[in-house]
Formats: C-alpha cells, sequence, structure tokens
C-alpha cells in the first residue's frame, strides 16, 4: 500500500517559490519576511513602488499625519465587485472613508447578531464618529442575482444563498410592485430597493439612530450603472421618517443623478 | 497640521515683500483650508473625475467589463481609511474581488457565524474563478490595537470585540513567542502574525483546498507599513495534497 501511495505522489504544493524540499509542517508560519516576491507578484511590487514614488513620497506630510490618527468623514459600504470600487469611482484618497466590502453591499439588522459588517459600523460610528455612511450599490450585481433567483425559503448550504437573504425584504417589495418586469429589470429593482433596505437596517443599530436623530450623522443611498456610467444618489430623511411611523415605506430626501 | 494652516489664513500678515515664493505661502494654505464639508459635493467631484478621465476614455475596456468580470485577484483589506489596496498597487476596475472588514480577517469556515466572508470566498472561487487570493495586513491597525486589548477568557457581547477576537491565535502565538513584546513592537507582530492565522483559515474552505491542490489557486500575505511606506509580502508553506485512495 505505501508502494502505491509513492507512486501516486499527490501534489504536494507549497506556496514559496524556494526550491522544492518536502514540507512537513502543516501549520503557517512566516518563513521570510523580505521585499522580494516571486516573479508573478512583480507587477504588484512595481505599482506599490510607483504609488511609493509618485503618490507617497509626493505627499510625504499627509502620509505622516495619517499616521498618527484617521478621522474619515464616512463610512462607505460597497461590494466586493471588482469593478465598483469606491476608492476609484468615487475618488476617496487615504483618509477620507472606512471602507466595508462585502456581498451585494448589505447591512443585517442588529437583530441578526454579529458580523463583520456590523463590527466595522460599530467603529467606524461610535469611536471613529463619521458623520456620512454611504451604502453604495450597483448594476448587475451577481448577489442580487442571487438572492432573486432563489426559491422563498430556500434552504441552501451555499455562503451566498444564505448570505444574501439579509436582502429578502428588498426582494419581497420588488416582487410585490414589479412582477410584471423581466427578470433583469427585477433584478435591477432590487439592487436599488436593497440600498434603501440597507439603510433602513442601519437604523436598528440603537447608536446608529441616536446620532441619527442627533443630527451628527447622516444615511446615504448611491446607485453606480457602469453600463451607461451614471450615478444616482439619495439621503434618507429621517425627519419625516419618524415623523410617519405608522406608515410603511420610507422617505428619502436630495436625490440627485449624476450622468 | 490643519491647526497650523487656520492660523496662518485667520492672522494677518505682514508681507514686507511680494514675491511669488511669499503669495504662495498666503494663498495656498488659503486654498487648502477646508471649508464647510459637503459629503455629496465630494462625492460628486470623485465620480465626475473618474467618468471624464477614465471611463470616457477607455470606453471599450468599460464596456468588456459591464457584460462581465474577471478578475485575477481576491484580496482582503482593513477597512481602515488608510489602506485601499486600490490606491497602493493603484488597481484597475476589474481587477480584484475585494473583501474589506475590520483588521483584513478571515474567519475559519463556519456557515452560521461567518456567512458574510464564506460568501465572499465561495463567489471569487466558484463563480469567478480567482487565482490568487491575498490578505493584507498594515501598521497602525486599530483592529488588531483592540484584540490586544481584550482581557482573556472573558466573552464580549460588543460587535468589535467578538470581530477581532478571530485573531485571538494569532495574538496567543506572539505573545508565548515574544513575552517581553510591548507597543508597537507586540502591535506589529501581532499585525503581521493575524494574516498567517487568517491565510491558515482560508485552507478551513474546502474549494480553497481544492484550488490549491488543483494548482488553479495561491494564497498570500502581504503588509503594509504606511508609517515607513514599504510593502513586504508575508510567505505561508502548507501542505495540500489530493486525497489518495487507498487500493488494495
Amino acid at each position: 500500500m505505501s508502494h502505491i501511495y509513492r507512486n501516486n505522489l499527490p501534489l504536494r504544493l507549497k506556496a514559496s517559490r524556494e526550491g522544492v524540499a518536502l514540507v512537513q509542517e502543516t501549520t503557517p508560519k512566516i518563513i521570510k519576511e523580505s521585499n522580494d516576491c516571486s516573479d508573478s507578484f512583480s507587477e504588484m511590487r512595481n505599482r506599490f513602488l510607483s504609488f511609493k514614488k509618485h503618490k507617497y513620497l509626493e505627499n510625504l506630510e499627509c502620509y505622516q499625519e495619517l499616521a498618527k490618527a484617521q478621522a474619515p468623514k464616512f463610512l462607505v459600504i460597497s461590494c466586493a465587485d471588482s469593478r465598483v470600487c469606491p476608492s476609484y469611482i468615487l475618488g476617496f484618497q487615504p483618509g477620507e472613508a472606512f471602507i466595508v466590502r462585502n456581498i451585494a453591499n448589505l447591512v443585517p439588522p442588529f437583530e441578526n447578531g454579529p458580523c463583520e459588517t456590523n463590527a466595522a459600523l460599530q467603529f467606524s460610528v461610535r469611536d471613529l464618529q463619521v458623520e456620512n455612511i454611504l451604502v453604495t450599490g450597483h448594476s448587475c450585481c451577481g448577489g442580487i442575482r442571487a438572492l432573486m433567483g432563489m426559491k422563498d425559503e430556500e434552504k441552501s448550504s451555499s455562503f451566498v444563498k444564505n448570505w444574501v437573504k439579509v436582502g429578502k425584504a428588498a426582494k419581497s417589495i420588488v416582487k410585490a410592485t414589479a412582477s410584471n418586469l423581466s427578470f433583469d429589470q427585477q433584478c435591477k429593482h432590487c439592487e436599488k430597493e436593497s440600498i434603501n433596505n440597507s439603510l433602513l437596517n442601519l437604523l436598528t443599530y440603537p447608536w446608529v439612530e441616536e446620532r441619527v436623530a442627533k443630527g451628527l450623522l447622516s444615511l446615504h443611498g448611491g446607485y453606480y450603472d457602469f453600463v451607461d456610467c451614471t450615478y444616482e444618489k439619495w439621503t434618507l430623511d429621517y425627519q419625516k421618517n419618524s415623523q410617519n411611523k405608522e406608515k410603511s415605506g420610507y422617505a428619502i430626501k436630495n436625490r440627485e443623478f449624476w450622468s | 497640521m490643519s491647526k497650523d494652516l487656520n492660523k496662518e489664513a485667520i492672522e494677518p500678515r505682514l508681507v514686507e515683500e511680494l514675491d511669488q515664493t511669499n503669495l504662495e505661502k498666503i494663498i495656498t494654505p488659503v486654498l487648502q483650508l477646508p471649508l464647510t464639508f459637503d459629503p455629496i459635493q465630494r462625492i460628486n467631484d470623485g465620480f465626475k473625475h473618474f467618468k471624464i478621465n477614465e471611463f470616457n476614455k477607455h470606453p471599450e475596456y468599460f464596456q468588456k467589463l459591464a457584460e462581465k468580470q474577471k478578475p485575477k485577484f481576491l484580496m482582503f483589506a482593513c477597512s481602515d481609511s488608510r489602506v485601499s489596496p486600490t490606491n497602493i498597487f493603484n488597481l484597475r476596475p476589474g481587477e480584484a474581488f475585494m473583501a474589506r472588514n475590520i483588521a483584513n480577517m478571515v474567519p475559519a469556515f463556519d456557515k452560521l457565524k461567518h456567512a458574510g466572508v464564506g460568501a465572499i470566498i465561495e463567489y471569487a472561487i466558484l463563480a469567478l474563478e480567482v487565482e490568487v487570493i491575498m490578505v493584507i495586513g498594515h501598521s497602525r491597525c486599530g483592529g488588531i490595537s483592540r484584540l490586544i486589548s481584550l482581557p482573556d477568557e472573558e466573552t464580549s457581547y460588543d460587535f468589535i470585540d467578538r470581530w477581532v477576537s478571530i485573531g485571538e491565535p494569532a495574538k496567543a502565538k506572539v505573545l508565548a513567542e515574544h513575552p517581553n513584546a510591548t507597543g508597537q513592537e507586540l502591535q506589529t507582530l501581532v499585525e503581521k502574525e493575524s494574516v498567517m492565522n487568517s491565510l491558515g483559515n482560508l485552507l478551513s474552505y474546502p474549494y480553497v483546498r481544492l484550488g490549491i491542490a488543483n494548482k488553479k489557486l495561491k494564497v498570500l500575505g502581504g503588509y503594509y507599513d504606511f508609517v515607513c511606506g514599504k510593502f513586504q509580502f508575508l510567505d505561508v508553506h502548507h501542505h495540500i495534497e489530493q486525497t489518495t485512495n487507498i487500493q488494495e
């Protein structure tokens, strides 16, 4: 048996690019800390060196100040999609925005319990005291598509399906109001509706609502359509919402469309 | 820095020589003075800049991207406003699927507790077929500071504490190996060890292991020190093999 095992030598994979020694350990450890990297990452290295030369060293004072402390004015909750980085499409520079990126830019409600999104929410609101939260969604979102395509009450072992269920209230609204539209159009509606669902979920956190009520924190929604490069933004009208508590739905203000 | 700027702008200055240098010294700080911050204007300006200078200049690139994304990387980076990989590596849209959370942590596979991170990894590997997963740590990480300050054997119901305690094995390892480390030295050691801990946790996802075994996926760590302006790759050795059937 051992002979056969040796002949069917399994793929012993190493992350290191040095030599071909058999790796005995199974726990990762820092093998080397050096400024070298393999050929595969020479581009990353070159890009970092370019950043250092053209941005870091040319703005050294700014970076030195930032190194002492950050005081961003925004918390941005954005999708992990490679096409929608807020640093890129909204031009956030170092120090400007505390950024959370997850599948479909979802914010679960307080009662769902701890997760990475509300940990970052707590840190940015309570400790960094950001003044604005922007939940920014986008077109052709795979996560929203997965949500819309799921059967109701579907039990799945898929992580994605278990996560996007956070947006099910948005899906219900879309199904109730836009079921006559094509699936693609419904997905687009859900992408926007989900942003509002997330904004309302933000208010389920007491320390968020407290600051919003005092006028110290504003909640904004944003939608980036990367097909025609437009950006739509709006702000949750907390005062109006709190006045009309019996009504379902929500009020928004300052809606703008940039094209 | 801002305090000095304010002071310079408000106090009247006697300019003895109106040469270019003196003028610049007066005007530049005034221009840099933040007026009342308008968050909407800020993102409007940012978006306009992107559309004019990037999107409109490369329409074919963005059109192709709109149809489908095929990023090579999945990156885990901290939510810290100072460490966007897009800024540091000049990433273009389409290059990296990106997860950002407190202290750039990857928890071990857990369908109940960590559906969010699991969803990112699952989607990146199964739907997007990324080739590299990179976990990037950084200096002066508030999440790691919090982890270090957590008292032992006490459960906190604070969301932040519950999240950063994913890094407890890293903290324990550093404290065991460097019992005398304190302050900044301790912070840096835990920041780096936490990256290694997250890389290890990545291996608890079956599709990560399968990707590595099939040589379609690599995992790598990185550490960005914005105090010194340095970046280092943190390598990891692991032993992943395809399963072997025992035959008679």
